[in-house]
């Protein structure tokens, strides 16, 4: 499934599964995670998996690139336990107060407001990573009519809680944060809680989202 | 209540609690941060008799301006600083790789580092700090550390909740030495820079930007050109990887960088020169020297065996 094992720094060991973003693939690199991540390997003190790829770092001090490659190359990942994927529903409100980038999106897709947000809605989502800034879920995929690219000069501050979108994923801003994604509203609900230390992220690799739309007066007694 | 406390007069420009960081996060979104350079770090603690892996307050350029009520103590600073120490009638500059005992009502002025970004603060005793993950280590991006993820600020009083009873004195020479080169292992995408590009990177010289902070550290010079595809498909970060985006100037991935980014990695900064690299100031000349994974495991396993013996001496 690993197609190809290198090493990144000296520090890393770089696992790639391909260049394709998809379901299939990122499934394999969340079934490596979670294998090594239950195993402990000496040494080993960070994994980061995304769409396609996965980054185990270690503490070059306790072990070397070639131990942790021959680890990586001998464990049997489906004796690893298969994650517990949840379906989480995320409000989102998408007044012009949050939906920023709103008409940018229109005119790129040439598609009215009504249409997209009805697009955006009516999807299940595949988390397939989190991380850049705390608890950031990468979510996936979006129809091929609706993507867009990225701004061309990205915010200095996009606000904590913008729902916004970029290619084929939505994001959620965590924290707020630069970024060039597209805003097309905003969440009431914290996304990531430094205060739970064993679960601090409410979407996690793996996960089904829903985007639920409210009203800007659900919006606003939201956390009352 | 604590009877052992600082009031901060002055809080510097990027002071903050620091220890040995956290582990086993980054797939959520949180890097390592802890101490940037990890030698002055051990250091200042063992100056103190703490545990090595001991909080510590970390300042950039300009430290702090502390005034201390309670019993007495020893503190330490470690980088290459010019600091002060004020008692009742006499006001004495302060040595780097020293303790110096301090009483109620003594102050400790930093006033700045010398050519160089990062500068210790160890007391010997703990304090009354807030941890998250098993580390206090501030990461302001996230919010997440003592002192609620933010950086220290002037009028805040930082209470200890213990003090060391062990107050011998002690003292090591230790000079913090400058390299020239920076040594790099080639990154996962080394290929997607044009043959000039790998020349330029290799042989030219960078500047460190004004740009650089605790997340990275950002060069100018001779743009290296990308000749496959400017991004990537968004993967994780180690600190120490340099990443050139489209316009051609590199990124370097330092303690708080994000976890996740979408850039070619022409390369990584081998793990024996990080504490040296993060020293660099702006308008500090860089040359990147290419090594290979051996040599630079061999290396670090000798740069290792240096601190531990630098320690063994305090």
């Amino acid at each position: 499934m690993i197609k190809n094992i290198s090493n990144l720094g000296d520090a890393a060991v770089y696992c790639d599964f391909g260049i394709e973003v998809n379901k299939s693939i990122n499934s394999n690199v969340i079934k490596y995670f979670n294998s090594i991540k239950e195993k402990k390997f000496k040494g080993i003190n960070n994994l980061t998996p995304s769409y396609n790829k996965l980054i185990i770092s270690y503490d070059l001090k306790l072990t070397n690139f070639n131990e942790v490659k021959s680890y990586v190359e001998s464990i049997n990942v489906t004796d690893s336990i298969t994650s517990i994927s949840k379906k989480i529903e995320i409000p989102v409100c998408c007044h012009e107060m949050f939906s920023m980038d709103i008409k940018r999106v229109e005119e790129k897709l040439n598609l009215s407001r009504e249409k997209i947000l009805d697009n955006f809605l009516n999807k299940e989502y595949f988390c397939y990573m989190t991380g850049f800034i705390a608890g950031m879920p990468f979510l996936g995929d979006l129809d091929k009519n609706m993507r867009v690219q990225r701004l061309e000069t990205p915010r200095v501050k996009v606000p904590k809680g913008s729902v916004a979108l970029t290619e084929q994923f939505a994001n959620i801003y965590t924290f707020e944060s630069p970024g060039g994604w597209n805003v097309i509203g905003n969440t009431p609900i914290d996304v990531f809680d430094s205060s739970k230390e064993d679960k601090p992220n409410l979407i996690n690799p793996g996960d089904t989202v829903i985007f639920k739309e409210i009203t800007l007066d659900q919006y606003k007694n939201f956390n009352e | 209540m604590s009877n052992n406390y600082f009031d901060i007069i002055r809080s510097g420009i990027n002071s903050t609690f620091q220890d040995k960081g956290r582990e086993h996060l980054y797939h959520i979104g949180i890097p390592f941060s802890g101490a940037m350079d990890n030698r002055n770090y051990l250091m200042a603690n063992k100056l103190v008799g703490n545990k090595l892996d001991s909080a510590v307050i970390e300042f950039a350029y300009q430290g702090p301006h502390l005034k201390y009520s309670g019993e007495k103590i020893n503190f330490a600073v470690t980088g290459d600083v010019i600091f002060k120490i004020k008692k009742k009638h006499i006001e004495i500059e302060g040595n780097c790789y020293e303790s110096y005992p301090i009483e109620n009502g003594d102050e400790i002025n930093i006033i700045s580092t010398n050519k160089s970004v990062y500068g210790y603060l160890a007391l010997g005793g703990e304090f009354d700090i807030k941890f998250q993950w098993n580390s206090c280590s501030i990461n302001m991006k996230a919010n997440i550390g003592a002192n609620n993820g933010k950086k220290l600020d002037t009028g805040q009083r930082i209470n200890l909740k213990k003090i060391n009873s062990n107050k011998d004195i002690k003292k090591i020479n230790y000079l913090n030495t400058k390299i020239e080169n920076i040594r790099v292992i080639k990154g996962t995408n080394f290929d997607y820079f044009s043959e000039h590009g790998k020349k330029i990177f290799y042989e030219k010289e960078f500047v460190v930007s004004k740009l650089s902070d605790r997340m990275g550290m950002r060069l100018e010079g001779p743009k290296i050109e990308n000749i496959v595809n400017t991004n990537i498909k968004s993967e994780g970060l180690i600190k120490g990887v340099i990443q050139v985006p489209a316009d051609g100037n590199p990124i370097i991935m330092l303690s708080d960088h994000g976890t996740i980014g979408g850039y070619p990695k022409i390369g990584v900064v081998a793990s024996v020169d990080y504490d040296r690299l993060v020293q660099m100031s702006p308008g500090s000349k860089i040359k990147f020297k290419e090594i290979n994974l051996s040599d630079a495991e061999t290396l670090f396993k000798l740069y290792e065996m240096e601190t531990q013996n630098l320690l063994s001496q305090i």
